[in-house]
């Protein structure tokens, strides 16, 4: 009897266990056989290359909004990146314990805020800040790109700061005794030693970067047309999708849930690059 | 000065720099939501009713609420139970969980308007439950999944051996050894990861719009469409004009982050003050 039980518990945790994969599994099979259909009717290289989205001539393509995306992820990591690493840094090696105590939790809120915050506070303030200063409507890649530079720091700082740490002491202690100064050793033998990790550090922000959708929307202007310049407007795959999901019907509705497979596959590929980043660190 | 000098005083003040940068949006980002959203807070938007005179954030409130706890009645005992089959009952090296590990990462990554296309599609097309916070629930509890079997598992790893092989020793079943020893032990580090999903279902916007949809009143049932605050704070931006509200609502939306965080921190401090005492 309760050897029954034991094996009946065991096989209900092994179910628990296994929705994660039913889960993946249940994405790929209703996006693709959603998105898939719709593109072989569009025509995979009219859709991925074509210039012109006009969903009411029934022309679907989304390569503005692929390189929309490309762009404010660029913009993001110039932003995000060397300020995120060098903040690690300074969380890692420079902070004295009390400032600590009280700048962990603050980098722990800039990743919870919610990201229409971010973008309403984008709409507010960075937005009419770039209409006043460079000019344009203000709805522009560079607010998106600093907009989502913000919003991937936590993620950058966080896992740079532990990749960081884990570097062995004696690297540190090693160039010290060589006569480098504090600075010189954390910036030349310890960071070298950490790269791996900021590598990966990277990727997640570049994932998080082309993933966001609300913020973007909110910031970009959302013009369905070629990204041509800092100060003008553009549109992202998340943006379309959420811009226009709402009224779409029939074939624009496909496009627009192949607009999500293309970018499925952009995460696929860089959870991919993440996770082979991760198997050699462990080696 | 020497060039060495030079040099390890420009890394310095480009540490300092960044740091600072870093702070100050954070700072900024925070008072400018709460200088701008206090004087827009009055009672008016805490009425029960919204409509177009009276654009009352009460019933997203209500709804959040509603479906923070249905996403966790779905998503918790799911991902707890993954996490005790992982660190409880697994072999490390089986194939199933590797693809379990690697599928729980994949679904970490997607995001969260991928999620909001597959839940319309299977939720609200497929099954047929339109717009509404049930769609929207089942959406995020795929979401939270991997977030509360990560941190389940890593409690679960965080309990002794020790305890496990007391009970053992004592006779008890490894059921009766999970649920009795080894799950109490380790409800800090369960806690602290259930908060951090409160926190992400409370700030999903992307995938709540075409799943749980936007309707601003308080759904008589939970087949029925409503907007948590999240969606109402995009909803008025869509609308426009609406400013004084928006504030209010971003300010609300930023004070229950910061409570959250603030809860989870004190539960992970209480944790490190337990496995202390265990040493």
């Amino acid at each position: 009897m309760i050897k029954l039980k034991e094996e009946l518990m065991r096989a209900v945790f092994l179910i628990c266990a296994c929705v994660s994969v039913l889960a993946v599994a249940l994405i790929c099979v209703f996006l693709f056989s959603s998105g898939l259909p719709a593109m072989a009717q569009i025509g995979f290289s009219a859709f991925l290359t074509g210039r012109v989205w006009k969903p009411t001539n029934d022309i679907y393509g989304i390569f503005p909004m692929i390189l929309g995306s490309l762009c404010v992820t660029a913009g993001a990591l110039a932003i995000g990146v060397p300020t995120g690493i060098l903040s690690a840094v300074f969380m890692a090696k420079f902070c004295p314990k009390r400032l600590y105590r009280l700048l962990k939790p603050g980098i722990n809120l800039l990743a919870g805020i919610p990201s229409v915050v971010y973008g309403f506070f984008g709409l507010m303030v960075i937005v009419p800040f770039i209409r006043n200063t460079l000019g344009g409507s203000g709805s522009s890649m560079l607010a998106a790109c600093l907009v989502l530079g913000i919003m991937i720091l936590p993620t950058v700082i966080g896992v740079s700061e532990a990749s960081i740490r884990a570097v062995p002491e004696s690297y540190y202690e090693g160039s010290l005794a060589l006569g480098a100064s504090h600075e010189r050793s954390v910036f030349f033998a310890v960071l070298p030693a950490a790269k791996q990790g900021i590598f990966a550090a990277v990727i997640l922000g570049v994932g998080r970067a082309i993933g966001e959708t609300m913020a973007v929307v909110m910031v970009a202007g959302n013009q369905a047309v070629m990204p041509s310049g800092l100060l003008k407007g553009l549109r992202t795959m998340t943006a379309n999708i959420v811009m226009e999901m709402g009224y779409a019907a029939d074939l624009h509705r496909q496009a627009l849930i192949a607009t999500g497979v293309v970018l499925f596959v952009f995460i696929l590929l860089i959870n991919l690059a993440f996770s082979l980043v991760k198997r050699r660190m462990n080696l | 000065m020497s060039r060495a000098k030079l040099q390890s005083l420009i890394l310095r003040l480009a540490a300092y720099a960044a740091i600072a940068l870093t702070a100050a949006a954070l700072v900024f980002i925070v008072a400018y939501i709460i200088i701008k959203g206090l004087p827009n807070i009055t009672p008016s938007l805490f009425s029960l009713k919204y409509n177009s005179e009276n654009l009352s954030m009460f019933p997203a409130i209500i709804n959040t609420i509603t479906m923070t706890l249905l996403t966790l009645l779905i998503a918790a005992p799911l991902g707890i139970g993954a996490a005790i089959y992982l660190a409880e009952y697994s072999k490390r090296s089986s194939t199933i969980v590797r693809l379990i590990r690697t599928t729980a990462e994949t679904l970490t990554g997607i995001p969260s308007i991928i999620y909001g296309l597959f839940g319309y599609l299977m939720f609200v097309i497929f099954l047929g439950w339109s717009y509404s916070m049930l769609a929207g629930a089942f959406t995020l509890s795929i979401m939270i999944l991997p977030v509360i079997m990560r941190t389940t598992e890593e409690a679960l790893n965080s309990v002794p051996d020790i305890y496990r092989e007391g009970s053992f020793g004592l006779g008890a079943g490894k059921l009766r050894t999970v649920f009795r020893i080894v799950l109490p032990s380790a409800v800090p580090g369960i806690l602290a990861g259930i908060v951090l999903s409160v926190g992400r279902v409370v700030g999903e916007t992307a995938a709540l719009i075409y799943t749980a949809g936007t309707v601003a009143q308080i759904p008589g049932n939970l087949l029925s469409s409503g907007r948590t605050m999240s969606i109402h704070l995009y909803a008025l931006w869509q609308e426009g004009l609406h400013t004084g509200q928006s504030y209010a609502t971003a300010l609300v939306l930023l004070a229950v982050v910061i409570g959250l965080n603030a809860l989870s921190s004190f539960i992970a401090r209480r944790l490190n003050g337990l496995s202390g005492e265990r040493k």
